[in-house]
């Protein structure tokens, strides 16, 4: 699989709501990460809108099948448009292997008769896996991060 | 226009009608007569720490520019050119010698005086010297935390703020040398609602079971939090979450107390010593010993010993003291509110204090939280239900005729009391209609 075709295929998970698949895309230690602030280095000692590691990423997956989790309930119905796809080749920081791949996101969701937009620069770590990848870090700069914004209860 | 014994109809001791929260005109009436009058808190002393620095807020209808003047002191102005009536400044934040208008490039100092117009033989002699910035007319800091009203006159903050005083004396104690930071990025989160309902929410000891309900079944059933030396990144969320699941004993056990300005605080629902720095567990040793080698042994147990969660400053902030956070409310519409939410750093206690702040604040208020999202809907779900007329009255009754009056505070019988909605709505109602 091309990483431009795994990325419309992780898309196509969460837009059909297949979260568990989704989530065993990730490796046990990979990070989901959608910072706070425009070029944010750290999440550790700026705060993050998301810093889930593969622990909270499983335990996230596991609250929006939740009966009680309200802001989800019903889910959200999304499409995640993923366009931009360029492989930036291997990342620097990371071991062979891994493939650094930057895309554009556009994601519309519809819920309780409200339509959200949100509009992402997003960065893939992806990590060979046989003939696929796992993601080993996912990073999604949503354009009004610091912006005022409603309670995001979906997955980007 | 809501004649007084209108409004007074709507505040009963036991409901408040559903007007409070869906009447534009009496939201706008909210705006000239309880966030006109009121002390509201903007913020602290160190995000504009050296002359110049400001930062842009919002006082009621009020676009409001703090700003830091050249003779220290820290003022608030309504950023709102004298002319024709643009923004001088930009929204967010940074330093400035002028605040220059970008219509007809007037300019201002930092004390709001006109300083230059361009094309200024247009006017008649002396004009122009009586144009200014609209400067608020109170601004006080207290212990760090910056607070203005837009009413000339009225009762000083140390009136306004009362018994509730004590929790801003908490918080800051709490920090070794007194000394505490804004830091660590802005969360701003909006919600179709009206500004009373988070305010009558961060004391409501009785919704975290059912609310939160969802966070807290996933948080009993993940990997457990390490042990001291060995902890994850997860821990923090996953303590706090399970602690929001705390049994009836502990809600109904917590202290909850009212002011007579409708300001309230809680005690602490929190029996993780993780979360809670007074309770022994040996990450908090190092902070505990920097605290003591600034104020004694005995003066450290005594501010530890304290064990504060939320506070509200009615009408428009919300501030917890174990995790340092700072919540501030703009009202902007009858039915649209946005919150700002700030950490706070203490920068001589150990640097992990901080992230621990990081982590909280991500799973507490954060924008993708599962904690906040899910209060976030159901303040959207009453609005939405508040619409209906077939119920008038909203009930707030939970320990009505109970409450224990304990020197000029209000406490509630039980801690899941709704004393402090009652207290606010009295406020509320006390602000509303009085002259002045």
């Amino acid at each position: 699989m091309t990483p431009e075709q795994f990325l419309y295929h992780e898309a196509r998970l969460l837009d059909t709501q297949r979260f568990e698949e989704w989530l065993a895309l990730f490796t046990e230690d990979a990070t989901y990460w959608v910072p706070l602030e425009r070029g944010q280095k750290d999440p550790y000692e700026t705060s993050s809108i998301i810093h889930d590691d593969r622990t909270l990423l499983e335990l996230r997956v596991k609250q929006m099948r939740h009966p009680r989790a309200h802001a989800r309930v019903p889910l959200a119905r999304t499409v995640h448009q993923v366009t931009n796809v360029m492989v930036l080749g291997e990342h620097p920081e990371e071991k062979a292997g891994e493939v650094h791949v930057a895309s554009a996101l556009q994601v519309l969701e519809f819920r309780n008769e409200r339509e959200r937009h949100y509009g992402a620069l997003v960065e893939h770590r992806l990590r060979k896996s046989g003939d696929t990848f796992r993601i080993a870090h996912k990073r999604v700069d949503l354009v009004n991060s610091e912006g005022e914004l409603d309670g995001i209860a979906v997955i980007l | 226009m809501a004649a007084n014994e209108q409004l007074a109809m709507l505040v009963q001791p036991d409901r408040v009608h559903r007007a409070v929260y869906t009447d534009p005109a009496i939201f706008e009436l909210e705006m000239e007569r309880l966030f006109g009058r009121a002390w509201l808190v903007l913020g602290h002393e160190s995000q504009v720490r050296k002359v110049g620095d400001y930062f842009t807020t919002r006082m009621a209808r009020e676009p409001v520019v703090v700003v830091r003047q050249d003779d220290g002191q820290v003022a608030a102005l309504v950023n709102r050119c004298a002319h024709r009536g643009s923004m001088v400044c930009a929204e967010g934040r940074g330093n400035v010698e002028r605040f220059v208008c970008p219509y007809h490039g007037w300019s201002y100092d930092r004390a709001g005086e006109l300083k230059a117009a361009p094309f200024s033989s247009g006017y008649a002699p002396g004009k122009l010297a009586e144009l200014r910035l609209h400067a608020v007319p109170r601004v006080r800091v207290y212990r760090g935390f910056i607070f203005a009203s837009l009413a000339p006159r009225g009762e000083s903050l140390e009136e306004f703020l009362g018994p509730a005083k004590a929790s801003f004396d908490d918080l800051v104690d709490r920090a070794p040398g007194g000394e505490l930071e804004v830091a660590g990025g802005v969360f701003k989160h909006t919600y179709q609602g009206n500004w009373k309902l988070m305010i009558e929410n961060h004391l409501d000891g009785a919704h975290p079971a059912y609310v939160h309900a969802s966070s807290v079944a996933v948080a009993r059933n993940a990997p457990e939090p390490g042990k001291p030396g060995e902890e994850h990144y997860y821990d923090i969320a996953v303590r706090q979450m399970r602690q929001n699941g705390a049994p009836e004993s502990v809600w109904e056990g917590t202290g909850i107390w009212a002011t007579p300005r409708g300001h309230g605080y809680m005690g602490d629902y929190h029996d993780d010593d993780r979360l809670v720095a007074g309770l022994g567990n040996p990450v908090f040793d190092e902070y505990r010993a920097r605290l003591a080698a600034e104020v004694g042994e005995k003066r450290a147990d005594q501010i530890l010993r304290v064990t504060l969660w939320n506070t509200i400053v009615y009408p428009n902030c919300s501030f917890m003291s174990q995790f340092r956070q700072l919540r501030i409310i703009h009202p902007l519409a009858v039915d649209r509110s946005v919150v700002y939410t700030y950490s706070l750093r203490m920068p001589k206690a150990p640097e992990r204090m901080f992230r621990d702040t990081v982590a909280f604040a991500n799973v507490v208020n954060g924008t993708g939280s599962w904690v906040l999202t899910d209060d976030l809907e159901v303040y959207e779900r009453i609005q939405r239900a508040l619409g209906s007329g077939a119920m008038e009255w909203l009930y707030i009754g939970r320990g009505h005729g109970r409450d224990v009056e304990e020197g000029g505070v209000r406490r509630g019988a039980t801690g899941t009391s709704e004393v402090f909605i009652r207290a606010q709505m009295r406020a509320w109602l006390d602000y509303m209609t009085r002259d002045a």
